[in-house]
């Protein structure tokens, strides 16, 4: 199965996840291929940020296998699913936060750009390096917070750096998890297109409770109800199932989303 | 906004030229013994107090049994002397702190293993473990420890070289204050390299650093033993400086010495440690303990109110204050500051005069109640001495307490002036 291994660049072949006796990701299936965007909604509980865990390594799934690019990641610590590429965003901030923008967005290309855990090379003469955090930082437009420390900044901004550490590495497929969590109307419309444009070229898969940013963002839709995925299918054949009716997105739209 | 350089300065080039001046300088304005003698300590300091900030300061790694490391490298190091003394070895004394420095590294790479696997109270918890167990390991092993008599050494061995024997205190002194300058331009140069910058990573957020491609667990293996072995350097210097290492250099005690100096010097600065922390650690070590027998009694209430009312240590008050400088607003604080001092003298004079009263009572029965304070008698066991005590404690409390909600409104007025011209400065730009 290795030539279908490759054809995905993140697979989920019966995920399942207990905590305890409670099983919190029953059997999840799913094949992403490169260069999708895949939003991944659900109602509260399905196991969507859980699902965001095992595949980023958080914690090892109880059976099933995760594959990235064919190769398996499951049960592998984090540090070594990032090195292989995959980067994820978090739904509460998670910066440096005594660090300055700046160092925050340094920090994620270190390893990537090979300089690892080197005590024998300063900084300061890492051009590439600080180039690419340069250029990581005009891209979330945080310039002019370069210098400040990631605790000084605004619910926004840090949302901001949030996916700058991200995609600084260079991963090619990005997790996000609710990135626009908490943030105005205007706000988000603005980071729907900051996301677009820093994640352009690249498999992404997020998790959002907005509808507006998932049929903004998305190619394709998966539909994750009690840990399993029920639909996953473009927006518009999504829209039209009538098991995602049901389960879900019928008593969203309701709501006038 | 100015961006803040990475590369050394003019004002850098001044800082180290400066302490370099002043390492070479001091010991020829204080040509004293007893000066020499706590210059070299004092530069021992340094090193191990800037060792043990690796961990605390840097690494948010909180220590409880760094004294592991320094202690072994002294043994190591003072063994090597002898075994040299002896013939079997050929190591020159002035090579000596690196195999300290080296068998610190060799001990941190081994026990620090187990140690840094875990982070946070568990990483607490191991070094104080290993802690007790080397502690309790050199009344185990009298051969490599020496027992209660310690191991003696001479470090003058050999032909000199240069003329140079260290015989005399003051060649000790240059050789430590050669490692000194040393090992502190080269810790200061891990804050610059990528693993200290990862370092301070995984003290602010552990979990995210292992999402951007680091192993937390290695960072903080490599920054313990890195720590280790200038720990180990310190160790070494040590047992040259003194020619006699005993057990206490593993002990708990020498381990939370060091904690508390760096506290207190203040781990978020790379100098705290230096100029407060060890050369605090030093006077309060030689000089309070001749001074009063209850030395330890006044370090453990400075630590308590340090780490309610300033937990950033001195350190994090000169900063604060230099902030103030710049913005040019420290002259409004003078006039707190010295009425603020002056109130505090008064409190300490009557505190103090109370628990020498008391220690007079306990340790000093034989010489009777009456003591010399300050130039009064007082009367241990008089009414009238506890009572004039306890009014000059009252009442220098009292005026401080007064002062400083005049101070602390004033500070406030400043911290908020600060801001404001920050502010315009950001919208300006």
């Amino acid at each position: 199965m290795s030539a279908a291994g490759s054809e995905f660049a993140v697979e989920l072949r019966d995920v399942r996840k207990s905590f305890g006796k409670t099983e919190i990701i029953r059997g999840t299936s799913l094949g992403v291929k490169a260069g999708e965007r895949v939003a991944i909604i659900g109602p509260n509980g399905a196991g969507k940020s859980t699902l965001f865990n095992l595949i980023s390594g958080r914690f090892g799934p109880s059976s099933g296998e995760i594959r990235l690019r064919g190769e398996r990641i499951d049960g592998k610590p984090p540090y070594e699913i990032a090195r292989r590429g995959l980067a994820r965003s978090f739904q509460v901030s998670n910066l440096f936060t005594r660090l300055s923008v700046f160092e925050n967005v340094r920090c994620a290309v270190l390893y990537s750009m090979g300089y690892r855990y080197a005590f024998w090379r300063f900084l300061a003469d890492l051009r590439d390096a600080n180039e690419r955090a340069e250029q990581v930082i005009a891209m979330i437009k945080l310039e002019r917070r370069r210098d400040h420390l990631a605790m000084n900044l605004t619910y926004a901004e840090q949302r901001a750096l949030e996916i700058g550490i991200t995609i600084a590495g260079g991963a090619d497929v990005i997790l996000l998890d609710e990135p626009t969590a908490g943030m105005s109307r205007s706000e988000t419309a603005r980071f729907v297109d900051l996301i677009r444009d820093v994640t352009v070229g690249k498999t992404l898969l997020t998790v959002e409770h907005d509808m507006g940013v998932v049929f903004g963002l998305a190619d394709k839709i998966a539909v994750l109800v009690y840990g399993e995925v029920i639909a996953f299918d473009t927006p518009g054949a999504v829209r039209a199932n009538a098991r995602v009716q049901e389960a879900y997105l019928g008593s969203v739209l309701a709501q006038g989303h | 906004m100015a961006r803040t350089s990475e590369r050394l300065t003019r004002r850098d080039w001044f800082v180290w030229g400066g302490f370099a001046v002043v390492l070479i300088v001091a010991p020829l304005l204080w040509r004293s013994s007893f000066a020499q003698t706590m210059l070299s300590q004092i530069g021992i300091a340094i090193i191990a107090c800037l060792a043990y900030n690796i961990l605390l300061g840097q690494g948010g790694m909180l220590s409880f049994g760094h004294a592991v490391y320094s202690g072994l490298g002294s043994f190591i190091a003072i063994h090597a002397l002898n075994l040299t003394s002896k013939g079997q070895l050929a190591i020159p004394a002035s090579l000596l702190p690196l195999v300290g420095g080296i068998a610190g590294l060799f001990f941190a790479a081994i026990l620090g293993y187990v140690t840094t696997k875990k982070s946070g109270t568990t990483f607490a918890m191991i070094t104080l473990g290993i802690g007790e167990l080397v502690a309790s390991m050199s009344l185990m092993i009298p051969e490599f420890f020496g027992g209660e008599g310690g191991i003696q050494g001479n470090r003058v061995f050999g032909k000199p070289v240069l003329g140079i024997t260290f015989g005399p205190q003051i060649q000790v002194y240059y050789l430590i204050a050669l490692y000194c300058f040393i090992s502190t331009a080269a810790m200061y140069a891990l804050t610059r390299t990528p693993l200290g910058r990862m370092l301070n990573a995984v003290r602010d957020n552990p979990e995210r650093v292992e999402f951007v491609g680091y192993s937390t667990q290695h960072v903080r293996y490599l920054a313990f033993m890195i720590s280790g072995f200038f720990a180990g350097v310190a160790g070494g210097l040590g047992a040259l400086n003194f020619e006699i290492v005993t057990a206490e250099v593993v002990g708990a005690a020498r381990s939370g010495a060091y904690l508390f100096f760096v506290f207190l010097g203040g781990a978020a600065f790379f100098f705290g440690p230096i100029i407060i922390g060890a050369v605090l650690l030093v006077i309060a070590l030689v000089l309070l303990s001749e001074l009063t027998k209850a030395w330890l009694l006044y370090l453990g209430i400075v630590f308590l109110i340090m780490v309610m009312y300033a937990p950033g240590g001195i350190a994090s008050l000169i900063m604060m204050n230099l902030r103030v400088a710049v913005f040019g607003k420290l002259n409004r604080l003078w006039r707190h500051y010295i009425p603020l001092a002056v109130a505090g003298l008064v409190a300490l004079a009557g505190a103090a005069a109370m628990i020498e009263m008391v220690y007079q009572l306990q340790l000093n029965e034989a010489l009777g109640p009456e003591m010399q304070f300050l130039g009064l008698t007082l009367d241990a066991k008089g009414i009238a001495s506890w009572l004039g005590s306890l009014l000059v404690l009252a009442v220098g409390v009292a005026l401080f307490e007064w002062l400083r909600r005049g101070f602390s409104r004033e500070w406030n007025r400043i911290q908020e002036e600060i801001a404001n011209e920050i502010a315009q400065r950001e919208a300006a730009a």
